[in-house]
């Protein structure tokens, strides 16, 4: 099958409206005949779902938590980004177009990332117009900060919790609609299977988490928003239930997988302290814009942060990267942070983590300013590790926070299986091999309220799609495969817990498939996740019955995916011979020990298709072509 | 500094809705004070799982305190002893070896036990459905800074959306009152200038739909805002009552 990512043609800067000109339309007293699924509610979902009712249509919303407004969107801490240029410091759409794609190493479509960039300013009117609290300045206008990877300050902020607030006004606009009539909620829901009839995405299979009740449901398309899967290294900063399972369902229904081994590692996070530890807490990015990051400049220091004198400290960001200093991208931040760890230089009882001080930015500002702007990022830090930022210098390391990659979806995006689009973190459009800080919740929010409003309408214009209930034998087979795989599941009685093999998986993914990979390495991680996929099988205790509210056979079922999802990672990961934004081969690498790109080779998305269990997945190629953009080695020196 | 300290839980343990319920005691042991209240839980679960018993079902996602997810009465308090702090983001250190913990799920008319700790909290979307939002639909709004806001109304407005939704104020509360979270939603809209076309709607019929679904009524015992893990001032209260009496006196609409 040849990939076509539809990419209209004409100059960069016009292809959106271009496109938006040529897209099949559903009149409006046609729209109440399409019934749409939406699954997620995180600010995809939910601005998708309000969207796409207000137009008309009727929409089914499924989310697992017990209300929408949980979705892990919500923990999303910095800001947004949007090229209005209100700082008046040279900002333009292009220029966000630019520091998206540099800060992804020139892996990701220029087409969609300039629509991104267009888009986020439209953004940003819809969520001031909903009510959504933005800081301002004294004058009454919007406060902007910078963020990493840019030199202008674009950066929208809603204290520290942006994404609280963008989600909590997806979600007010999704409860309208619900009061409407014209979305149906389907909450503490999970997906089981995707339904494909005739090559087409016509519904889907869910279990009701109180009652542990499958449940079918049909539609003329399925739009999966259910997030990233960072959650296989068992330790990230995702929520507690985010899965691969509806994403990895969709791929073995036919749906590429596009770019699995794309990770981000965030820098800013609180670091590990106990081996009971069940997940790894964000320290947004922002604080990077006053705190400095270092680390002694000798090894094995072991006095305290107060002690140690200017002269023993190594900045090292600053020192390096003296352009963008403390502001470089995230996989830079992250490896030079292991690398200084690596060296022995790392702080605490661990070793495994380096300051991000801020005792010069209160001497300058004035405690008062610097609580303003991280208050509560710096309560939260004290309430987790007990320590006072204000007077000790910040611990932080390296954790899993976001995926890159995704289901492979085409401009309009749509998976290749007709009918099922992808949105947010879910897809792998937008943020190439790394994404840029405050660009999340642009991409989740400009997918959800300006891309698939438009798009799902070519899709209904130009298809003819037979009317088709649940009582399709389809719904029935899949309802089969669930009840068998459930059934599996709490056969074995075996006598290791499911969350023991999570545990497992996460550590040799973060050992062999984290922030630097090396091919012996990730051979090896293949061998053992092929061994623990079996004992798992084999030996897993799940307590409990099917009929029931029974967490522990919901999160028997997301590891069992995870398991199978790890291979498919070491797969894209031991393929891209090259080393690329967050992909950090050891054997590509420049002398100053920066990922050293094969543009010739590997200027491509790796996209996967399943050829059955147990069998290697099947090689896509989308090459990715630049008109508008010269390839460069990224630097930040 | 981490040590390890032992505890005896009194937790709820119930089946179902319609089960009766009641208390079971757990010793929970070797617990390291770096650890979250849910994060000891977890522990005292994967020794269930392995002895073949039922683990204890409670609600949590992001462990972060924003998601609204978690949250238990913990020896009679909401979401624990701590001011401002979610269940998950409770840190064992505020413990001492050989303390009793009673574990019990929110208790309020409008919020059904559906298993253990975990319980039905739709009541609260079911207010916002009722006008808990401004009527924009996407694609119509004008350039952002078309709209002044002033630094202190912003961040007034702000103190109310600051809400996660958890339902600590019902279970705080004496009469199981939702006011304090409609009075959060209904400050934040009416203090901006964009909420303010449908103040007067939106008030009458957030209370109605808190009336329809059995929350009680505040009687100015605080509770709430002393449990309130974002601490939310029940000014926020206060509002709600005078954006409510001016709707009755001032508007058209009943």
């Amino acid at each position: 099958m040849q990939l076509d990512a539809k990419i209209p043609g004409g100059i960069l800067a016009e292809k959106w409206d271009r496109h938006r000109f040529e897209l099949g339309l559903v009149s409006p007293a046609n729209r109440k005949k399409f019934d749409i699924i939406v699954i997620g509610t995180g600010l995809a979902g939910s601005s998708a779902s309000a969207t796409l009712a207000e137009l008309g249509y009727n929409v089914k919303a499924f989310c697992l938590q017990d209300s929408p407004r949980r979705a892990h969107s919500i923990a999303a801490q910095g800001g947004i980004n949007a090229a209005k240029n209100y700082a008046n410091d040279g900002d333009s759409i292009w220029r966000l177009f630019y520091d998206t794609i540099k800060g992804g190493d020139f892996r990701s479509r220029e087409a969609n990332v300039y629509r991104l960039a267009q888009l986020s300013n439209n953004i940003i009117d819809h969520c001031v117009a909903q009510g959504i609290p933005f800081a301002r300045d004294y004058g009454g206008l919007l406060a902007n900060r910078s963020f990493g990877g840019a030199q202008v300050s674009r950066t929208f902020y809603a204290r520290g919790q942006t994404g609280q607030q963008l989600l909590v006004g997806a979600y007010s606009a999704l409860m309208r609609q619900v009061a409407a009539g014209k979305v149906t909620l389907f909450s503490r829901r999970e997906m089981m299977e995707l339904v494909v009839i005739n090559g087409q995405a016509r519904g889907i299979v869910t279990r009701n988490m109180i009652t542990g009740e499958i449940e079918t449901h049909a539609a003329d398309a399925v739009i999966l928003a259910t997030g990233g899967y960072g959650n296989v290294f068992f330790l990230s900063t995702n929520a507690m239930t985010s899965n691969v399972t509806a994403i990895l369902r969709a791929y073995k229904k036919g749906a590429f997988f596009a770019n699995p081994c794309f990770i981000q590692i965030h820098p800013t996070c609180i670091p590990v302290h106990g081996t009971y530890q069940s997940k790894l807490t964000l320290m947004s990015e922002s604080l990077r814009n006053d705190g400095r990051i270092w680390v002694p400049r000798n090894s094995v220091d072991t006095r305290s942060p107060h002690q140690i004198p200017g002269s023993d400290r190594d900045y090292f960001l600053e020192n390096k990267y003296p352009a963008f200093g403390n502001l470089v991208p995230r996989d830079v931040a992250s490896r030079n942070a292991k690398e200084q760890c690596d060296m022995g230089k790392g702080v605490g009882e661990t070793g495994l983590a380096v300051y991000l001080d801020f005792e010069d930015a209160i001497k300058r500002d004035g405690k008062e300013e610097i609580s303003k702007k991280y208050g509560n990022l710096f309560q939260m830090y004290e309430k987790i590790t007990g320590d006072n930022p204000y007077e000790i210098p910040m611990r932080i390391y390296p954790a899993v926070h976001y995926t890159m990659g995704g289901l492979w979806v085409d401009y309009n995006l749509m998976t290749t299986v007709p009918g099922l689009f992808a949105l947010g973190e879910a897809n792998f459009s937008d943020h190439g091999a790394n994404r840029l800080g405050a660009s999340a919740l642009m991409q989740g929010l400009a997918d959800g309220y300006f891309i698939i409003p438009y798009t799902i309408g070519e899709y209904f214009a130009g298809t003819g799609l037979n009317k088709i209930t649940d009582k399709h034998p389809a719904f029935r087979a899949a309802v089969q495969e669930v009840n068998s795989r459930t059934n599996k599941l709490l056969s074995i009685k075996g006598t290791r817990t499911v969350d023991d093999f999570h545990r497992e998986l996460g550590s040799v993914l973060w050992e062999y498939c984290g922030m630097s990979r090396n091919e012996n390495g990730l051979l090896k991680a293949q061998k053992l996740i092929q061994q623990l996929r079996e004992e798992f099988w084999k030996n897993v205790i799940v307590p409990g019955s099917e009929r029931d509210f029974n967490q522990s056979l919901e999160k028997a079922g997301r590891v069992a995916d995870f398991l199978e999802f790890g291979d498919l990672m070491i797969v894209d990961a031991l393929a891209r011979k090259e080393s690329c934004g967050c992909h950090f081969n050891e054997a590509y690498q420049t002398e100053e020990n920066e990922a050293k790109r094969d543009d010739e080779n590997f200027c491509h998305v790796a996209a996967w298709e399943y050829a059955g269990d147990g069998i290697n997945p099947l090689f896509h190629k989308e090459k990715l072509i630049f008109e508008n953009v010269e390839l460069t080695q990224r630097s930040y020196r | 500094m981490t040590k390890t300290i032992n505890l005896k839980l009194k937790v709820w343990r119930q089946k179902d809705s319609d089960d009766k319920g009641g208390f079971k005691t757990y010793y929970s042991r070797d617990i390291s004070t770096d650890m979250s209240f849910l994060e000891m839980i977890d522990v005292v679960n994967e020794q269930l799982t392995l002895n073949g018993e039922d683990p204890i079902a409670f609600d949590h996602d992001c462990r972060e305190g924003i998601c609204g997810m978690c949250g238990t009465m913990v020896n009679g308090r909401a979401h624990g002893p701590e001011k401002g702090t979610t269940l998950c983001q409770l840190h064992m250190r505020h413990f001492s070896d050989g303390d009793t913990i009673v574990v019990e799920p929110w208790r309020a008319k409008a919020f059904n036990i559906i298993k253990d700790l975990v319980v039905d909290r739709s009541a609260l979307d079911k207010i916002i459905q009722a006008g808990g939002y401004i009527s924009v639909n996407t694609g119509g709004a004008p350039d952002a800074n078309t709209i002044l806001i002033s630094r202190e109304t912003s961040e007034k407005a702000f103190d109310g959306a600051a809400c996660i939704g958890c339902g600590a104020c019902v279970a705080a509360c004496p009469n199981a009152s939702a006011m304090l979270f409609i009075g959060a939603k209904v400050s934040h809209l009416a203090l901006l200038p964009q909420g303010k076309p449908e103040a007067v709607r939106r008030v009458i019929a957030m209370v109605r739909e808190m009336d329809r679904l059995c929350f009680g009524n505040c009687t100015n015992e605080a509770e709430c805002e002393a449990d309130c893990p974002k601490e939310i001032s029940i000014t926020n209260i206060a509002r709600l009552n005078r954006e409510f009496l001016k709707s009755g006196f001032f508007s058209s609409t009943k």
